[in-house]
């Protein structure tokens, strides 16, 4: 019998090595995935019960865990939240997360593979591991300025240092209460949840950065820094403008809000009075490559690499020659975030040169030890120096006397660009500022989702351009 | 050893008791359960509890008494099996009653089973006691089989059969629930023995040949088929596929022993194939299992046991959480069927091979004492057992790990449940019993059923011949 016996014994070898060679296969190809499915609740109450590192300005916490004795073991809580909800995103148990909790989760968490060595050595020494703690480049002056300057209204201020990229501020209205999110108690948390979904106003939307609307004039910028490059203009340059222009295969007639008279004007008469045929005609005459090309440059269609939430803003793939003359003053199916618009400002006032956006500068260990810092990085060139000089003029005197006046600040060079934009008729229009300051080296988007005013650039100016200036002079 | 030195007619061969070494690894075996129990408290409630003291002698006393019986009543027997089935039992108690402590207040399902440990103890010492010759229970092969076929129906009795979770596999009497296929398997195992060593000549010498294969006559395959029709009864009155296979499994091979006969497996392959895929067909229950072993994402809610464990494996990664630091409590039946999966995440991948290799090693040796045996009787018993034990280890870690269908099987020596623990103890007692029997010290003789030369090799570390030794003589 010895010899069937033998052969059980293999049999049953067999079956304990595929035991084995199934759990290591297991071990290799499944765990992973099972580890990164969000219905596995062990990770969720593990990551949500970590002590996580803090969102720092300067040394103040925006963001933090605090120890607790409920059913986790810490509570994230945050400090200043409605103020700093767009920045630091929310941390929550059911509902994800989002901004800086969203972008630096594994740092935050300390399971980012650069904290690997911290963990080996907490888990070594029997230490709870804890994560890193992040900076941010937003300045608190700005921050505040642009909060007051909003107001309550429904809308959005950016600004970018535009030498670094560095984002100074980074406001969305109207905001929330993260607190009301990153609760331990997790019914409140749902309810919480619940309401900021439902409300209308859309209070969980980052207006500041992942939403994109229409930009209207303040596109213009993109439209002239496009047509100095491709037609050798310069801001005395004399461009057509009509009293009305008839849009080619449509019958749109397009017209002025301010009296542009029904000849020619120089350029910059057309940008600081915000001539709509002049620049649907100057759209025209670029052509629809060079102005896509021009807008992504910018960043237009593109995905920019940044810790900032980024929404990719948008110029139409294939216009007709309608469509055209329309995307040139930022309608049809332009739309851009105001990170975008800030961007756009930045980089005429830095020269042609863009510059990364960034909202972390550092990464810090628990023992307050670097993990690793943001270096000023360019995106590109976006337009030649002088073609941004030119730029920076004529924005400049846009603020001076033109359509941007309500940004002045005395004793300050500010340059400007007024916008508005109809994004259905039957909604009231978006009002839009975008400006530069020589010094403070400062661009900002003011973006207001409801202005409750009448179609006109003057009014988009009146109302967002004071943000603006108020957000400059903060720093000063 | 060469061949050469193989014990000549007349001399005596003496195999090593090697009773200390027995006694070594019990009592390392006892640092295994004792020590996650210890960690579990600890990792729990920050402290040693003041009866560890007393428990851990009261332990090390059980499995002490163990070994103290084994070494006067079958001090020939194999030194291993028993350390693998104490530190098995002891793991098993520290895990069941780790996962008492997740609900509040915590449950003493651990007390109860250390109670049918005890009782299982208790069983082991009365078979080696008292069962001298193992080969009298060779005489009532009828009589247990009718016993064990109608132990493993019983369930299906109306008044007596519980169903629980959509197997009737349980009987209750009273407050007693007993789950008699346990105790079946093992009557069952000296029945088949008994009947094949009777009937093997004919089984084997009569049939027809179909290419190099022998198949057995048909009128011969009468046993064959009660036994296919007795599991298909178990199968699709008691949804229990895992019961249905083992036996089926186990009367296969020790008719493919006792006959030699490779026709037989084949035959009995193609019945279980039949069998399995018309239970698919048929039968709801088991198509549900195979879809939630090959899709239990698709439907979640059905498949959370198996969605869970693997969750739970996942989350213990190579080394797992720690004893007491994990949450096997999410998975539901975590202390019976799913118990490997708890050990999976709190010992890691490393304890759960390592709980593989244990039963491997039991195995091993089983299969071993069935190749150095000199009754067929016990050959074919120890095989059997040994096969079983393999099988039934194979089907539920396999199923636990997504290997297999998951079948509801118990994790021998581990999982929650009297009945499994006193059969597989009792089970472990006929195996020292046919272990002691095979290598105490016997003449060598040239009869038919002496072992090989292969054989002896195998043990070669454990034979020794004693007077007269010839130069150059057996040492280990």
């Amino acid at each position: 019998m010895n010899g069937p016996i033998r052969k059980v014994a293999v049999l049953a070898a067999v079956m304990i090595f595929a035991l084995l060679a199934n759990l290591t296969y297991a071990a290799v190809v499944r765990y992973p995935d099972l580890n990164g499915d969000v219905r596995n609740r062990r990770v969720r109450d593990a990551e949500f019960a970590r002590d996580r590192g803090a969102i720092l300005i300067g040394n103040t916490p925006l963001a933090q865990s605090k120890a607790t004795n409920g059913r986790f073991r810490y509570q994230r809580s945050y400090t200043q939240p409605e103020l700093y909800a767009s920045v630091t995103g929310w941390y929550s148990y059911d509902f994800g997360s989002s901004g800086l909790e969203l972008n630096y989760t594994r740092q935050l968490a300390g399971t980012d593979d650069s904290q690997a060595i911290d963990r080996l050595i907490a888990t070594l020494s029997g230490r709870q591991p804890k994560g890193a703690s992040i900076t941010s480049t937003i300045d608190p002056r700005a921050q505040q300025a642009a909060f007051d300057g909003l107001a309550g209204r429904k809308g959005a201020v950016v600004a970018l240092d535009y030498e670094t990229g560095a984002v100074l501020a980074n406001v969305s209205l109207p905001s929330y209460d993260p607190n009301l999110l990153a609760t331990n108690d997790l019914s409140r948390a749902k309810t919480s949840w619940d309401s900021l979904v439902k409300d209308p106003d859309g209070p969980l939307k980052n207006r500041a950065s992942k939403e994109i609307y229409p930009p209207g004039s303040v596109f213009k910028l993109v439209t002239a820094s496009a047509a100095i490059e491709r037609l050798n203009l310069t801001p005395s340059s004399k461009i057509a403008s009509r009293r009305a222009l008839a849009l080619p295969q449509s019958s749109t007639v397009l017209t002025n809000e301010i009296d542009c008279g029904n000849a020619t004007v120089s350029l910059e008469q057309a940008l600081m009075n915000s001539c709509n045929t002049a620049f649907a005609q100057l759209g025209l005459d670029t052509g629809d490559q060079a102005l896509r090309d021009q807008a992504e440059k910018f960043g237009f269609n593109t995905e920019v690499t940044t810790d900032v939430p980024w929404a990719t803003s948008r110029f139409p793939d294939k216009t007709d020659r309608a469509q055209l003359a329309l995307s040139a003053i930022g309608q049809y199916d332009v739309a851009a975030s105001p990170l975008q618009m800030a961007m756009v400002a930045s980089a005429i006032a830095n020269d042609g040169k863009l510059m990364e956006p960034y909202l972390v500068s550092d990464v810090r260990a628990p023992n307050l030890q670097l993990v690793s810092s943001h270096h000023p990085t360019a995106i590109g060139q976006v337009m030649k120096p002088e073609t941004a000089q030119m730029m920076q003029q004529m924005m400049v005197r846009v603020v001076e006397g033109g359509t941007g006046t309500r940004a002045q600040v005395s004793g300050l060079v500010i340059g400007g660009k007024t916008g508005t934009a109809q994004s259905d008729p039957a909604r009231p229009p978006y009002a839009w500022f975008v400006a530069f300051s020589e010094d403070p080296k400062v661009a900002v988007a003011v973006f207001i989702e409801e202005a409750g005013i009448e179609r006109s650039d003057i009014a988009g100016g009146r109302l967002a351009g004071p943000i603006a200036a108020q957000v400059i002079q903060a720093l000063r | 050893m060469s061949a050469a030195s193989l014990p000549a007619v007349g001399q005596t061969v003496v195999y090593r008791k090697r009773r200390n070494v027995e006694l070594a690894m019990v009592l390392l075996a006892c640092t295994l359960g004792l020590g996650g129990w210890l960690l579990t408290e600890i990792n729990l409630h920050g402290h040693a509890p003041t009866s560890w003291m007393r428990v851990s002698a009261l332990w090390i006393g059980m499995a002490v008494a163990c070994h103290l019986v084994v070494r006067w009543r079958l001090p020939y027997a194999d030194p291993l099996i028993l350390p693998c089935v104490i530190a098995l039992n002891g793991l098993g108690l520290a895990m069941i009653h780790r996962i008492d402590l997740i609900p509040s207040p915590p449950r003493d399902d651990a007390v109860m089973q250390f109670v049918w440990t005890g009782l299982g103890m208790l069983l082991f010492a009365a078979v080696a006691l008292f069962v001298r010759d193992p080969r009298r229970l060779q005489r009532f092969p009828y009589l247990l089989f009718i016993a064990g076929v109608g132990l493993l129906l019983l369930p299906l009795v109306p008044g007596l059969g519980v169903s629980t979770l959509g197997a009737n596999i349980w009987i209750r009497i009273g407050p007693m629930s007993f789950q008699p296929s346990e105790v079946a398997k093992i009557l069952l195992a000296f029945a088949f023995a008994a009947y094949l060593v009777d009937k093997r000549e004919v089984l084997a010498l009569s049939g027809f040949r179909l290419g190099p294969i022998q198949f057995p006559r048909l009128r011969d395959l009468g046993p064959i088929a009660l036994m296919w029709v007795a599991c298909m009864l178990v199968l699709v009155f008691q949804n229990d596929l895992g019961t249905a296979l083992l036996f089926f499994g186990l009367f296969v091979i020790m008719l493919y022993v006792a006959t030699e006969r490779p026709g037989w497996p084949i035959v009995g392959a193609a019945l279980m194939a039949v069998g399995g895929w018309g239970a698919y067909l048929f039968t709801r229950h088991v198509r549900v299992r195979v879809s939630s072993w090959l899709h239990p994402f698709e439907n979640y809610d059905q498949n959370l046991q198996v969605i869970s464990g693997q969750f739970g494996m996942a989350w213990g990664g190579l080394t797992g959480r720690g004893w007491g630091l994990g949450r096997p409590g999410l998975t539901p039946l975590a202390k019976s069927d799913f118990i490997s999966a708890a050990i999976g995440e709190e010992v890691g991948l490393f304890g759960l091979v390592a709980v593989v290799m244990l039963y491997a090693y039991i195995v091993a040796r089983g299969l071993r004492m069935a190749l150095a045996s000199h009754d067929p009787y016990l050959k074919l018993l120890a095989c059997g057992l040994s096969f079983t034990f393999a099988l039934q280890v194979f089907a539920i870690i396999g199923g636990v790990t997504r290997l297999l269908p998951l079948t509801g099987l118990t994790t021998p020596f581990m999982s929650q449940g009297g009945s499994s623990m006193i059969a597989n103890w009792t089970i472990i007692g006929v195996m020292l019993v046919i272990s002691h029997h095979a290598r105490r010290p016997m003449v060598a003789t040239a009869r038919l059923d002496e072992p090989t030369a292969t054989d002896l090799r195998l043990d070669e570390t454990h034979v020794i011949t004693a007077k007269p030794v010839p130069a150059g003589g057996v040492t280990a």
